[in-house]
């Protein structure tokens, strides 16, 4: 693309060359200005002061009092600490896997639909257009152990369905159920990446007698490999912050005594600890951490793609 | 989608007659088991969201015992609900939210993926791997210190902090309008310059109309997600009027939990309010919406 463009202006006079460059520059710098000034204002500065607060002992009313590595020395010891990092690792260690493989099947449904796509599409999809809100206020009712339609589903084939919101072994399990629900973008992202395996693969593949699993796994599945990886980095992030749905089932003006410690949460731990008790310096140590931790999956995710990942042309 | 099986060869081996048969009803087997599988999962998606509804239209002690059907049909959750709650002013506040804060992304994510992507100059990319870096920092990081910069504008506990920081345009959609211009051939940009069309007019008059399906995508996907937010409200909003509909529900849930007596007829009557027109908003973008979610997975 930029050879073209080199193209027609090296056919103007030298002077008036640079001179374009110069105004392209300054105009390329102006449609860009709003981005730069608010990763000044909205990112970098944030980023120092968090770091800054993350040494200090701030809430809001006084000014921040320094108080070196000792919030970072509390994170080692404090307990529910510990449980809330383990509460979400376990939670996305959970949903990650369980949303890639059930988003997989059902976009592998989709594929297949002959009739009314649409509708199937949209009613897959139409779950993860609830607001969050929503949907933790809709599970607490799905949910609940004596009245709520799972439990009353599983009746129906026998079994005694658990108490998803109130037996704290549970309540991890009934999140993982809730967020399923509304798995539909990563459906819809899988989907699209199969409709865009070039069909003439598969006749080669039948022609060389592959068919059912073998077609999935030596075309099906590195085609799309690119597409499971992205959805696998992004379920795991966002899966890490998960806030709204837990918060609103599970924490009030009054901490419900079962959920208070199954669902806390490690986005829900530094939520209350910065905006409730006030505790800027230890809550922003805490973000500290989950950068650390969530840049370290990542990289380590990326790592272990080079081994399963088919990239086209490269 | 037919077209998979059609354009595939039939192999031409000579087949017994049972056989093919045989095959036949294998293949009407696996069909109806499809079709079975397809219809449960449907319904398992979608029974949530009927409940929901026919919830919200039920009696107290019919939330409880009920069974799929309200009976009898009971509207009168929603003025109840209007009446317990300044729902009025909650919705006009997500509303308002939505409507600037979708707008204002959408425009300036435009302008600035039109700056990285049309102008050469020095720093362009490196500034760019800055954008995309951005996306991987958790917001928890950059939460207090904002929340500390709104505050000591005197902003909180108004709408503003909900919104204003779209003006800067968002990484996510920076990355995805640049796409999409990329896609545009430069001779049309070119060609608009040689009519005499400033920079700013090629952005507004060809670049915009050009990448209206883009456009579309990023306003509904902000609206979504502003409509959906919890944790801004949270930490900007006190005063119960000036909440968006997730904090007023927050608040519903809190208040009657908190009375002992929860009136869930009421949550569910406002939840409903919340889900159904995002649900209406996507039916009229549907296309655009899938189309958006599929560009943005397949080519990030």
């Amino acid at each position: 693309m930029g050879a073209l463009r080199t193209g027609t202006v090296a056919s103007r006079p030298a002077v008036g060359r640079s001179g374009l460059r110069r105004a392209e520059a300054r105009a390329g710098w102006s449609f860009i200005a709003p981005w730069v000034v608010g990763f000044l204002v909205f990112t970098a500065v944030p980023m120092v002061a968090s770091l800054y607060l993350s040494f200090t002992e701030y809430d809001v009313l006084r000014p921040p009092r320094s108080v070196g590595f000792e919030n970072y020395r509390e994170l080692a010891t404090d307990p529910r600490l510990r449980l809330a990092l383990w509460n979400s690792f376990l939670y996305t260690a959970l949903y990650v896997p369980l949303s890639v493989a059930l988003a997989l099947g059902l976009a592998l449904m989709l594929d297949r639909v002959t009739r009314a796509a649409g509708f199937f599409r949209t009613a897959f999809y139409v779950p993860s257009l609830t607001p969050t809100v929503a949907v933790g206020a809709l599970f607490l009712w799905v949910l609940n152990p004596s009245v709520g339609i799972l439990n009353r589903a599983l009746a129906l084939v026998g079994v005694d369905g658990p108490g998803w919101t109130t037996d704290p072994a549970w309540i991890k399990p009934g999140l993982v159920v809730m967020s399923l629900w509304s798995l539909g973008g990563t459906i819809v992202i899988l989907y699209a990446a199969l409709r865009n395996v070039p069909r003439n693969l598969y006749e080669a593949a039948r022609i060389e007698g592959a068919s059912g699993w073998a077609e999935f796994r030596h075309v099906t599945f590195p085609m799309i490999s690119g597409a499971v990886f992205f959805v696998l980095i992004v379920n795991t992030i966002a899966s890490l912050q998960v806030f709204d749905e837990v918060y609103t089932m599970y924490f009030g003006q009054m901490d419900s005594g079962a959920g208070g410690s199954a669902a806390l949460f490690y986005v829900v731990y530094l939520f209350r600890q910065a905006f409730e008790f006030l505790n800027m310096g230890y809550a922003s140590a805490m973000a500290w951490l989950l950068f650390v931790v969530i840049l370290v999956i990542t990289l380590f995710q990326l790592r272990v793609s080079r081994s399963w990942v088919y990239y086209e042309g490269r | 989608m037919a077209l998979a099986e059609a354009t595939v060869p039939r192999r031409r081996v000579a087949t017994h007659a049972v056989e093919r048969r045989e095959k036949r009803v294998g293949r009407m087997v696996s069909r109806v088991l499809f079709i079975a599988l397809l219809g449960g999962v449907t319904v398992v998606f979608l029974a949530p969201l009927v409940w929901l509804v026919s919830a919200s239209l039920k009696t107290r002690s019919e939330v409880f015992s009920g069974g799929w059907l309200p009976d009898p049909v009971t509207w009168s959750n929603y003025v109840d609900v209007w009446r317990a709650a300044p729902l009025f002013s909650w919705l006009r506040n997500s509303v308002v939210v939505g409507l600037l804060g979708a707008t204002a992304v959408t425009l300036s994510s435009a302008a600035v993926a039109f700056g990285f992507a049309y102008f050469r100059f020095k720093g362009r990319d490196a500034l760019f791997g800055l954008v995309l870096a951005t996306m991987m920092l958790p917001g928890a990081v950059t939460m207090i210190p904002i929340f500390l910069i709104w505050n000591g504008l005197g902003m909180v506990n108004t709408l503003v902090p909900l919104w204003a920081g779209n003006l800067f345009g968002s990484a996510f959609y920076v990355f995805l309008l640049r796409q999409f211009y990329l896609g545009v051939p430069r001779d049309l940009f070119d060609a608009a310059r040689i009519d005499g069309a400033n920079y700013l007019q090629m952005w507004w008059r060809v670049a915009l109309p050009l990448t209206r399906t883009a456009l579309i995508v990023v306003f509904v996907f902000e609206f979504k997600a502003l409509w959906t937010d919890l944790l801004k409200p949270l930490i900007y909003l006190y005063d119960n009027a000036l909440f968006t509909m997730p904090r007023g529900i927050k608040t519903l849930i809190d208040r009657f939990g908190q009375g002992g007596e929860m009136q869930w007829e009421l949550v569910l009557a406002a939840t409903t309010v919340l889900t159904v027109p995002l649900i209406v908003l996507f039916f009229f973008g549907q296309r655009y919406f899938i189309e958006g979610i599929a560009t943005t997975g397949t080519k990030g």
